[in-house]
């Protein structure tokens, strides 16, 4: 091995210019334009010769036993392959996020509007469809457990799991729940040193992902007897987790590929079609390939848990709270999902961002006959916001003190303690949020004389002139933890290749994150470039070849598996240079890669890339671990159970025709701390759709659904916010590392659905003077016609 | 299934008489969506597509003659003045791609109560007629007040094809508003038509998604036409006050016979459709007053 000393080159400067598509810079996402322009190849589009089409039967009731099912006739029609009932499983019959007890296929009864009872394989959709309803089905219909009420009175309406079923520590008809008590608690002594207490009852329907792209997916029977899956999902290794025990298999012959995800926001991390397709690929050694059609999509994942929440504040005559005391129902439907997630989010943040010397909380997930609800984006922290924010507003209206000197009197900073106990180690600028969007300017008022009806509550549809019109202001500010909790390890895992190819270096990116639409496969290729001082990244195609990358989900990808993507990219980085230490005996300890070369603060460039390695390669992978939390404990709700907390202020501003109860969102502002921007035009981007997720729960969003029947499974009457409904939406984006992540940064996705919505509804109320205790608010709402 | 794409309007209506229930499809912007949702399984369709006759308009003597296929699109940018309310209609359908591919002709043929081009002809007055023909019987006009007949029924015969639908030329304002639950692309939970008709000194009303078919609110029409006539209104164009918009808005919500559903409850139609009757008729009369004073 020679050891020559290379000597450094002048113009260090342009060398470590960092790159502009390096961390910090806005490169474009790579399937932006293929997406705008219809050309990007999502799940529902992959095609493989010979497929199969599976499709499910599924439930009309929401509560109803199985007398029989016959499929003979089904089984008959030319062009079908398989009919297959849970008889058919070759594993277990059960599966779930947290809690296994859905079944694959229905068992004897069916327990939500939509269950899946049999699946069918045949050459052609339409045969498919036509076969599901050749299958002849006898119900015992019962009556549904709908209602709290009935929930809570299994004695006398039923249980929605038998008692000897349970498979969560759940009991009666609760999945899971969570008491939290902080300070004093709130008690008479307690109470009567409030000078003002405001209790009121809330409630937040049932708000649905709405992603575009139905879930679908590709199952391919191997050689080897295991099963390949192209699929959209949020996360491949809890897909397979879930589904290998099912399928009779060992976990390393079940294989997963993401396919093209056409939106989650949370309604991809339990299985879909993954199951079914797989059970019909095996059973057939045929490709087959699920679509969910719209409708079926409705029924095909779960939703935002609706809630029913009462609050209490008490406060000093000067705004100084005092207690807070909340109790939190959660309607989790028929099958666990992420109930307890759920709970535990809406128990430990449900009080909000502030300081607040007395706190009791109370959350619980029923299981009940409607549909079943688990993730979406902000879970359990957008229920109990709603709440909490609308108490604000009531508190400082009660002491006639203006609502964001109230809130920002009682915010919480860092060093702070949360009603958990968890002391906030890292910035929590929750007042100077608030401030920021209060000094932002205004929109301008209503120009009556120039009106344009698109600006205008009910735009083109032409209900006002000018008529009605009053405008109104809100501010909100929430709290969303960042990654998996409560002594979850939700580690990531990401491989990094350097190499060079073509005379380049290249470095590649290898890792099973789920890319939905954050932004990850940008960010990665940012960080490789920042890491290595390369130009050009490739991204593998995300798959279980490479270990686990956690969940697309809790705001946490950029943090975890961005992350395992710096480590694993640092040790490429080492392994480099010691390589060149190896060969040339460079003694400087100052060597980093930037400008594709080995480069010497003091020495200058030393070595291209292309001429230290040659034609080896250098491939290492890493694990990225957040620091370890703790469970809540169930009585006290006490523990270090997060990894992160983000805030986000919101300023709304709307206008109401206060005659028709219709309402135009003329701007929305917000205000979040994101630690570090590590691609300033996608953290925009995210907190922009955040927003207009949160409007959407706000003034549009709900599956309605009675007796447990769904009644609005088609986007003709799931209303999402078009480009009309959408305001101007002016970010300012705060930069406050966090000691303990990555780069400093702070999870984007969740925070600003968490405050958004009480915001809009704060400005309706200001400018229609109703109480507004339900979202979504309709018009009904504001005109007194329910 | 059989896929009929006739080329000329006789090959259309010799198809229906040999095909009687092939489903007809223009845009397909209902068709297409009830298809895939398992509404019909039809045994044949039958494209209109290839007839050019149906996507032309004329306008002769004062009377539109309006193709059955002439997408909402060019309604708005070809007709606007001779066709406000049917217009401002067309406005409020879909988004621009529904707009680009749906027709008056698809909204009478599935004849929801929905549909927002009903209010609107019904407003246009007593004289719009939709010209069906069939193979075997030729032409006829079924009368607006007599097209709708029920909950997605309209009059017309099983082997009857849409030719066009005749509308008069609007001879005053003419409005139209629409409730929906957000600020575009979305199915009416109600909506209102209203025109003034000052040669023969009658309005027109029409009331959708607040009762099984689209209707007029007979009443209200009664009622304004009279305080009209009794006080010289057409002729002096003076303010009509508050009382007659009021009363005027009552008797349009006493028309309707609404129920609760996914978009909207019974009450809040009766109420809403009173207040963009008041609307309406307050932005088209102050238009009317406006002509009457720059004309005197
Ligand atoms: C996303 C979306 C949004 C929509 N929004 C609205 C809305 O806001 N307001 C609204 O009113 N509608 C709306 N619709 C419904 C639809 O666009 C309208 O009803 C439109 O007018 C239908 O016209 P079409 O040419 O597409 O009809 P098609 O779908 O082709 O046909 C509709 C019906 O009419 C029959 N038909 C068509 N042409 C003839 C003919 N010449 N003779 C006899 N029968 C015929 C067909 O057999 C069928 O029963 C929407 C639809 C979609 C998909």
């Amino acid at each position: 091995m020679s050891t020559r000393t290379i000597q450094g080159q002048k113009n260090l400067q342009d060398i470590r210019q960092a790159s502009k598509d390096g961390i910090g810079g806005s490169p474009l996402r790579p399937d932006g334009t293929l997406k705008v322009k219809g050309e990007f190849a999502y799940s529902s589009d992959m095609w493989h010769e010979d497929m199969l089409w599976g499709m499910a039967l599924r439930s009309p009731h929401p509560r109803a036993n199985i007398l029989s099912v016959d499929i003979s006739e089904a089984l008959k029609l030319p062009g079908v392959y398989a009919v297959l009932t849970h008889d058919d499983i070759p594993g277990s019959k059960f599966y779930g996020l947290e809690i296994q007890d859905q079944p694959a296929l229905a068992i004897d009864k069916v327990r939500y509007h939509g269950e899946a009872i049999a699946i069918v394989a045949a050459d052609h959709p339409e045969t498919a469809r036509r076969a599901v309803k050749k299958i002849k089905v006898e119900y015992e219909v019962l009556t549904p457990i709908v209602t709290e009420e009935q929930c809570l009175n299994p004695e006398v309406h039923g249980y929605v799991h038998e008692p000897h079923e349970y498979k969560s520590h759940g009991h009666g008809n609760i999945c899971h729940s969570q008491k939290l008590v902080h300070g004093g608690g709130v008690t008479d002594e307690i109470r009567a040193l409030a000078d003002v207490i405001v209790k009121s009852d809330y409630e937040v329907g049932m708000q649905d992902q709405a992603f575009l792209g139905p879930e679908s997916g590709l199952a391919v029977p191997a050689e080897d007897g295991g099963i390949d899956l192209y699929v959209a999902t949020q996360w491949l290794h809890v897909d397979r987790q879930q589904m290998a025990p099912v399928l009779g298999l060992p976990e390393e012959k079940v294989r997963l590929t993401l396919a093209g995800v056409g939106g989650a926001f949370g309604g991809r991390e339990d299985l879909s079609m993954q199951i079914h397709a797989s059970l019909l690929a095996q059973r057939t050694g045929k490709p087959v390939k699920i679509v969910y059609a719209r409708d079926e999509s409705f029924f095909g994942h779960v939703h935002r848990h609706p809630a029913k929440m009462t609050y209490e504040h008490g406060v000093t005559r000067d705004g100084k709270l005092v207690f807070a005391d909340a109790r939190i129902v959660l309607d989790g439907g028929a099958y666990a999902s992420a109930s307890p997630a759920v709970v535990g989010n809406a128990a430990s943040l449900g009080h909000g961002p502030y300081n607040i010397p007395n706190v009791r909380m109370e959350a619980i997930a029923l299981y009940s006959n409607n549909p079943s609800c688990g993730a979406m984006r902000g879970f359990g922290a957008v229920q109990a916001a709603f709440a909490y924010e609308s108490q604000m507003d009531k508190l400082a209206a009660a002491i006639g003190m203006d609502p964001v000197e109230l809130r920002q009197l009682n915010a919480m900073s860092e060093g702070d303690s949360m009603p958990t106990g968890q002391v906030i180690d890292s910035p929590a600028p929750v007042a100077e949020l608030l401030q920021r969007v209060k000094d932002m300017p205004l929109p301008p008022p209503l120009d009556l004389e120039n009106l344009d009806v698109r600006t205008l509550p009910g735009a083109l549809s032409n209900t006002s002139h000018g008529e009605g019109i009053v405008r109104g202001i809100g501010y909100s500010v929430g709290i969303k933890n960042v990654g998996f909790s409560e002594g979850f390890d939700d580690y990531s895992t990401a491989r990094v290749r350097l190499e060079v190819i073509g005379g380049e270096p290249v470095a590649m990116v290898h890792t099973a994150m789920a890319e939905v639409g954050q932004g990850g496969v940008t960010v990665h290729a940012q960080i490789a470039r920042t890491e290595l001082g390369v130009e050009q990244v490739t991204i593998h195609p995300a798959n279980t070849e490479v270990g686990s990358a956690g969940s697309t989900s809790a705001s946490r990808q950029t943090y975890m598996t961005g992350g395992a993507v710096k480590l694993a990219a640092e040790a490429v980085k080492q392994a480099v240079i010691e390589k060149g230490r190896r060969r040339y005996g460079w003694t400087q300890n100052d060597l980093t890669l930037a400008g594709g070369k080995v480069v010497s603060e003091s020495a200058g460039a030393l070595i291209p890339l292309v001429d230290l390695l040659g034609d080896e390669a250098i491939d290492l992978t890493r694990e990225h671990h957040h620091r370890p939390t703790v469970p809540f404990d169930k009585e006290t709700g006490q523990g270090f159970g997060h990894v992160q907390y983000t805030f986000c202020a919101n300023r709304a501003v709307v206008d109401v025709d206060v005659e028709l109860g219709l309402v135009k969102v003329v701007e929305l502002t917000a205000a979040q701390d994101v630690g570090k921007a590590l691609n300033p035009l996608s953290v925009i981007g995210q907190i922009q759709g955040g927003c207009t997720q949160a409007l959407g729960l706000a003034v549009m969003e709900e599956i309605i659904v009675r007796d447990g029947k769904v009644r609005n499974a088609s986007f003709t009457d799931y209303l999402i916010p078009t480009i009309l409904d959408t305001p101007p939406i002016p970010v300012d984006v705060l930069e406050l590392p966090d000691p303990n992540a990555p780069y400093g940064l702070r999870g984007v996705g969740e925070a600003p659905t968490v405050s958004a919505t009480p915001c809009i509804v704060a400005a309706i109320r200001q400018a229609t003077g109703k109480a507004l205790n339900r979202i979504p608010v309709r018009p009904e709402h504001i005109t007194g016609t329910l | 299934m059989e896929f009929l794409r006739p080329a000329t309007w006789d090959e259309a209506l010799a198809a229906k008489a040999e095909y009687p229930t092939a489903l007809p499809i223009s845009g397909g912007t209902d068709v297409m969506v009830e298809m895939n949702f398992d509404v019909h399984r039809p045994s044949a369709i039958l494209d209109l597509n290839r007839i050019t006759e149906l996507t032309e308009w004329e306008i002769t003597g004062d009377v539109v003659r309006l193709g059955a296929s002439v997408p909402y699109t060019r309604i708005i940018n070809e007709l606007s003045g001779p066709l406000p309310g049917l217009a401002l209609a067309a406005h409020t359908v879909g988004s621009p791609q529904i707009r680009n591919r749906g027709g008056v002709g698809g909204n009478l043929g599935g004849a929801s109560p929905a549909g927002d081009a009903h209010p609107a002809l019904l407003a246009a007055g007593r004289d719009v007629f939709v010209e069906v023909a069939s193979h075997a019987r030729g032409t006829r006009l079924i009368a607006i007040d007599d097209f709708y007949v029920g909950v997605k029924r309209n009059s017309m015969e099983q082997d009857e094809l849409i030719r066009r639908v005749h509308i008069p030329v609007a001879d005053g304002p003419q409005q139209f508003s629409k409730i929906g639950t957000r600020n575009a692309m979305v199915i009416a939970v109600c909506a209102f038509g209203f025109a003034l008709h000052p040669k023969n000194r009658t309005v027109g009303t029409g009331i959708g998604s607040a009762a099984p078919t689209p209707r007029r609110a007979v009443e209200a029409e009664e009622y304004l036409q009279g305080v009209l006539a009794e006080r010289g209104l057409w002729e002096s164009g003076d303010l009509l006050g508050a009382e007659v918009t009021q009363r005027f808005g009552e008797l349009v919500k006493a028309a309707a016979s609404p129920i609760d559903d996914v978009r909207g409850t019974a009450d809040y139609r009766r109420h809403s459709l009173a207040v963009m009757a008041r609307r309406t008729l307050t932005w088209t009369w102050n238009d009317y007053s406006k002509q009457i004073r720059s004309a005197a």
